[in-house]
């Protein structure tokens, strides 16, 4: 009876706060959530061509069915250490809105997880962590089922720095 | 039963642009005083047909204006009106007018209207000139008279005009947008049931109208049933409603012709706003031409070879049920065939797209004929290779660039017919375009025998503007470049043509962005040439495939010069660092491509690798390679789609397996090796690795 009940509220709260489902992925050993909106499909890791002078967190480029996206390495991005690609490792391809227009981009991650919904009130703040690790990138913070996952803003993480503006680009 | 007129919009438009285009080019070639009987009369049947299709569509504005243009030609076509200057231009501002007209009706974006009711009155004011002065005044005043005052009509049709596919309701509409009006049907022929012929017409009926237009604009309306009913147009003569008349007064669009019916005619606040705000306004949602007109030979061909392609693949099909290798030789011929056919399609395909240049060439002769008069410069334009064909989206975007060049030669190139005689040249100037294929571009010149650039004026300026230090000095080419630079202009006074120190940087990077260059040369007191230089397409490209260390990069086929293999002996190197390689008579920078994008070759001694020779920028550089893998066409994809701009990456294509390889950007590839000694970039990569 209480786990029907607490059913009907979940779903109340969802209709009440607009949840959104969060795709959910693991990047050593933490669980990240991207919206699932912006998710527009899931592969397997495959070679792809690097591009010269870039930084080492972008991949490379590959041929998503005759356009050329960039792949960004996430683990190499959060600045964690590097691991061989295993038969888990896989590319999300995802929707960038920003910097003049949509874009898509592949981030490669340890694997894919999950889908959740978490609503907007179930999102913490992140606290502050001062230099320590920027939070900027970071949405939120959701507790699902007794776990952390941490949302991500990935217009922010992945238009930030080298990829729109010539920041940090070697010249 | 309603058509979807709609549908047929798109190509009224392009058929009208066409017309006005061919409207424009027969005026510029009416000679004065002796009308040419055929130019004139294509210029009345393009004038013709705009107006019938506006009719039809319903862009009565459109329809009206032209109507006047119309007649005007008509009398110039009859001979009963002479050719003169100012009829001319006046038809030529004309065109612009509708021009204007026509791209409003297309976006639906407001009208200028004074600026058409100008227009249409000095139209009109020609007209009424051919009559002896007393009629024209007369007309004048009837005009003063009519302004401001409504109109009764007698509308009695006969019992078969509804067979003629007239509908007095569309009528009615479109006098209702004229004014107030109230009708008043008279139903008294109006039979029994019974012995009524449902295709006949019964009613007749009396309108009254307030508004200030002509009589004529009214006649117009019922101009398709001349013929098939009585009509009688009198003058109100009551003047009750002053109040309305003169609120009408203050209407910009007072005008029937202006009035797209009724959606935009009640928003006049927002119309007069607008126009304030941007007195020459810029078409904003101009749709862009999305079909081109392709000549039949192309079809055909197309089709052929689409024929061919499917003879081959049930060929190869059939060879493939049953497969053994006694018939190999004979799926090596299909191939080679498939590949042949995959060709020669690829081509035919292309060249659909190609139109030539005289699309980008139509708009000077005008151009040149407005701005001469006005800069009081007398100018003759010569125009040679106008057939050759170049890419259309190369074309849409080298117009303006060409139209700033085209303008800068008038302004500042040619002088002014007495400083000619005075320097012993002709008092009419030259200016010549030129357009003709070399390699694998489109060279296109502009060329003047004018003043030509003045070096000391240039330098003085860029001296003055902190361009150059005061001690610097330079070579020729050099002086020529600086006119490219931002913020440089040495026109004495900035005119309304050119000189306002925007465009000449414009124009280089417009032209670099599409892949081409601009040169200048010029001499001193005999004139400047502007050559710039593009590529056929923007969408394939003929590439060598080279490989260093596990990559393959695309090297564009019009860049290599030669490909060689070193000679150690050959190699010199400059203060241990940069080497130059010694190619017959030249010194040559070899660019290490390992290097310069920082990736592992197979070997780094020069012995072991091959030196593709290119040229880029002028400049010519030997990048050194592992290998030389094969010549193949590419399909030029974006980066900057879903990534941004690399330099010296142009963009990527994808190979025959699937993976992606980028594509060289020659020029700025040599630019990088300048700025990437080795020392500098271990220090560079550190940064960026510490950053990441």
């Amino acid at each position: 009876m209480s786990v029907m009940q607490n059913i009907t509220n979940d779903e109340k709260s969802e209709i009440n706060s607009g949840a959104n489902q969060y795709l959910t992925f693991i990047l050593a050993g933490e669980e990240y959530g991207v919206d699932i909106l912006r998710v527009q499909e899931i592969k397997g890791w495959n070679k792809v061509t690097p591009i010269p002078n870039t930084p080492e967190y972008i991949q490379g480029v590959i041929n998503l069915r005759g356009t050329i996206i960039p792949i960004i390495d996430l683990r190499c991005r959060f600045g964690l250490e590097n691991i061989s690609y295993g038969p888990t490792t896989v590319v999300i391809v995802l929707k960038v809105v920003g910097g003049g227009g949509n874009r898509i981009m592949g981030i490669v991650v340890d694997a894919v997880s999950d889908v959740y919904n978490v609503s907007l009130d179930e999102m913490k703040q992140p606290p502050d962590f001062g230099k320590v690790v920027s939070v900027d990138f970071i949405k939120g913070l959701a507790a699902v089922s007794e776990k952390m996952v941490i949302i991500l803003d990935i217009d922010h993480l992945l238009n930030a720095g080298v990829m729109v503006s010539d920041d940090g680009q070697i010249h | 039963m309603s058509i979807d007129m709609s549908q047929f919009h798109q190509t009224f438009f392009e058929e009208s642009f066409e017309g006005l285009g061919v409207m424009e080019s027969g005026l510029l070639n009416l000679d004065v005083g002796t009308a040419d009987v055929d130019v004139v009369n294509a210029i009345f049947r393009a004038a013709h047909s705009i107006k019938g299709g506006a009719a039809t569509f319903g862009f009565s504005s459109v329809a009206g204006f032209t109507h006047v243009m119309e007649t005007l030609l008509d009398e110039m076509r009859d001979q009963r009106r002479k050719v003169t200057e100012e009829a001319v231009n006046l038809l030529l501002l004309s065109v612009d007018c509708l021009r204007d007209l026509l791209i409003s009706a297309r976006d639906g974006s407001p009208v200028d209207a004074p600026r058409v009711v100008d227009m249409q009155k000095k139209l009109e004011n020609l007209l009424s000139d051919k009559k002896e002065g007393g009629t024209c005044v007369d007309q004048h005043s009837k005009v003063e008279k009519e302004h401001g005052k409504g109109w009764d009509i007698e509308f009695i049709p006969y019992v078969n005009m509804l067979i003629t596919g007239n509908d007095p309701v569309r009528m009615f509409g479109e006098l209702s947008s004229l004014g107030d009006m109230s009708v008043k049907v008279d139903s008294s022929k109006m039979t029994g049931f019974n012995d009524m012929n449902p295709e006949e017409c019964y009613f007749s009926w009396k309108i009254s109208i307030k508004t200030d237009v002509s009589s004529e604009k009214i006649s117009e309306i019922f101009d398709w049933v001349d013929g098939e009913c009585d009509l009688k147009i009198t003058q109100i003569l009551n003047e009750s409603d002053k109040e309305l008349i003169a609120s009408n007064d203050d209407n910009p669009d007072h005008y029937d012709g202006i009035k797209n019916k009724d959606d935009h005619s009640h928003d006049l606040p927002k119309i007069e706003e607008k126009r304030l705000s941007s007195d020459r306004r810029v078409s904003s949602s101009s749709v862009e031409n999305s079909s081109i007109r392709v000549s039949i030979d192309k079809v055909d061909d197309l089709i052929n070879m689409v024929g061919e392609l499917v003879i081959i693949q049930s060929m190869l099909a059939q060879l493939g049920k049953d497969f053994d290798n006694s018939q190999i030789m004979k799926l090596r011929d299909g191939l080679s065939q498939l590949e042949r056919n995959t060709r020669e399609l690829q081509e035919s395909v292309m060249r659909i797209r190609m139109l030539p240049i005289s699309f980008a060439f139509n708009r000077f002769p005008r151009m040149v004929h407005d701005l001469s008069k006005k800069l009081g410069k007398e100018i003759e334009l010569k125009m040679s290779g106008e057939s050759t064909e170049m890419d259309k989206t190369v074309m849409e975007k080298i117009g303006d660039p060409l139209v700033h060049l085209v303008r800068n030669s008038i302004d500042h190139g040619i002088e002014l017919p007495h400083d000619r005689k005075a320097a012993g040249k002709p008092s009419t100037g030259l200016l010549h375009l030129n357009a003709y294929h070399k390699g694998g571009n489109i060279i296109i010149e502009i060329r003047d025998d004018g003043g030509g650039l003045n070096k000391e004026k240039i330098t003085k300026k860029a001296k003055d503007r902190g361009l150059i230090k005061d001690d610097e000095s330079l070579s020729e080419e050099q002086i020529n470049d600086l006119i490219f630079l931002p913020g440089f202009s040495t026109a004495e006074i900035v005119s309304d043509v050119s000189g306002r120190g925007v465009g000449m940087d414009v124009v280089r990077r417009n032209i670099n962005d599409l892949g081409g260059k601009i040169e200048v040369s010029s001499f001193e007191g005999k004139g400047t040439t502007f050559t710039v230089r593009l590529p056929l397409t923007l969408a394939i490209l003929d590439g060598q495939l080279v490989s260093v260390g596990d990559e393959t990069y695309i090297t564009p086929l019009v860049s290599i010069i030669e490909s060689l293999q070193i000679d150690e002996e050959n190699v010199n190197i400059i203060a241990g660092r940069a080497e130059v390689y010694k190619l017959r008579n030249e010194y040559i920078p070899i660019v290490r491509l390992h290097e310069v994008f920082n990736i592992i070759p197979k070997n780094k001694k020069l012995s072991g690798g091959l030196l593709v020779v290119v040229e880029g920028d002028g400049k010519r550089a030997g990048i050194f390679v592992d290998d030389l893998l094969g010549q193949q066409q590419v399909v030029i994809k974006s980066l900057e789609t879903n990534f941004k701009r690399m330099d010296g990456v142009s963009g990527a294509t994808i190979l025959g397996d699937g993976t992606v390889a980028l594509i060289m950007d020659v020029s700025g590839l040599i630019r990088l090796s300048h700025q990437y000694s080795p020392s500098n970039n271990r220090v560079a990569l550190d940064h960026v690795k510490s950053a990441a």
